[in-house]
């Protein structure tokens, strides 16, 4: 087997049939451990995150304004972005994105982010295995073994990923960052674990559009869930099969 | 009695030289370790001075990998209750020799590098309200 005849399609195939068969076989047994898990969000402290859960986000373009900066600002405040005048290299976690579709001229504005995907490329390219994806599905780098190469920042088809080019001092302690490590949006997990939204959800709320939608995908109770369910949503870039976190409505 | 006088002269000189040696232990230097806030220490002192490096290592990736946040032996605890207020009473970043951290891993000479990328001080924004209440 060489790589290219890796097949995406077909593992998500796979998974998708062993997990029909799953609910097929025991349904009872599904449905509570299901149940069960829906209560994660609210887990200890020192409670370990759960592949029950999928945290995601779903974000309604048709409120999200394309003078609205909220969601950055916020991001900016919550993890201690400071910039250094510098914008080719300054650390950018969210970013908001016009696209314009030349043939009738109409434009859009989104805000872009790690998408934390379900099949992460960052992680595969990896050589130190800082990059890697939490049970929960948030995609995180652990700067304790990043080594600063930057192949994570190359493998991403979002350019989500930033690269910390200063010294720096007082960061955040929630948010630790550092000079030759790469770091992008980590979905506020701090906030997360701690039983809140992340803080781009939560600008986005109070003083934005209400665009954005944070939950659990894995939970078919969800308002997101339901919206997902309900309503037709897209990926960025669904063609490369990396099943993202972050879905977008009215793109 | 030769003998005799021997060993008692080379009694008194170990003696002396044990006394001397005492009397050298307490011009050692010792680092001034700033007291920590609260109570007690989340372990034993002499515990926390030999194994607060596995303690962090542990806690470290637990939290990074698994998301576990207990506060027990969390760095960001650590710092919170050994912050060193500085002259203008904010806290000193690991910059100041007076840093928890760096009093004794001057003295000790290991370098740590948990601080270029960690706070090494409360963050300053809880800091100013706790201290207008």
């Amino acid at each position: 087997m060489t790589a290219k005849n890796f097949d995406p399609a077909r593992r998500s195939f796979l998974g998708s049939a062993a997990a029909a068969t799953g609910i097929a076989l025991a349904p009872g047994i599904f449905l509570y451990g299901v149940g069960a898990t829906t209560q994660v969000a609210a887990r200890g402290l020192d409670e370990a995150a759960s592949s029950a859960v999928r945290w995601g986000m779903l974000i309604d373009l048709n409120r999200c304004d394309s003078g609205c900066n909220e969601c950055v600002t916020a991001c900016n405040k919550e993890n201690g972005l400071q910039g250094h005048g510098r914008p080719e290299t300054d650390a950018q976690w969210i970013r908001k994105v016009e696209v314009r579709d030349p043939g009738n001229g109409h434009s859009q504005s989104l805000p872009v982010m790690c998408q934390h995907c379900e099949d992460p490329p960052c992680v595969d390219v990896c050589p130190t295995g800082a990059s890697f994806k939490r049970p929960d599905g948030i995609v995180l780098v652990d700067k304790h073994t990043c080594i600063g190469c930057r192949y994570c920042i190359s493998a991403c088809p979002y350019k989500a990923r930033s690269f910390v080019h200063e010294a720096l001092q007082d960061q955040k302690p929630h948010a630790p960052r550092g000079k030759g490590t790469v770091e992008s949006c980590t979905m506020c997990v701090h906030r997360i674990d701690d039983d809140r939204q992340p803080a781009c959800v939560e600008a986005c709320g109070d003083t934005g559009g209400g665009a954005m939608l944070f939950g659990d995908l894995n939970d078919p109770d969800s308002e997101i869930s339901k919206r997902v369910a309900t309503y037709a949503t897209q990926q960025i870039r669904a063609d490369l099969g990396l099943k993202p976190g972050v879905r977008y409505r009215g793109l | 009695m030769s003998f005799r006088r021997y060993a008692i002269a080379m009694g008194a000189v170990t003696l002396a030289s044990l006394v001397g040696l005492t009397a050298a232990t307490g011009e050692v230097p010792y680092p001034d370790i700033p007291k920590g806030q609260g109570e007690a220490c989340v372990e034993d002192t002499d515990f926390m001075r030999r194994n607060h490096m596995s303690l962090l290592m542990h806690q470290r990736d637990d939290t990074m990998r698994k998301g576990i946040r207990s506060e027990q032996h969390s760095l960001k605890e650590c710092l919170d209750c050994h912050a060193v207020p500085g002259s203008d009473s904010i806290p000193v970043t690991v910059e100041d020799p007076q840093h928890f951290c760096r009093s004794c891993h001057d003295y000790a000479a290991v370098k740590i590098d948990c601080f270029q990328c960690h706070a090494s001080r409360p963050e300053q924004e809880v800091v100013a309200e706790v201290r207008e209440e």
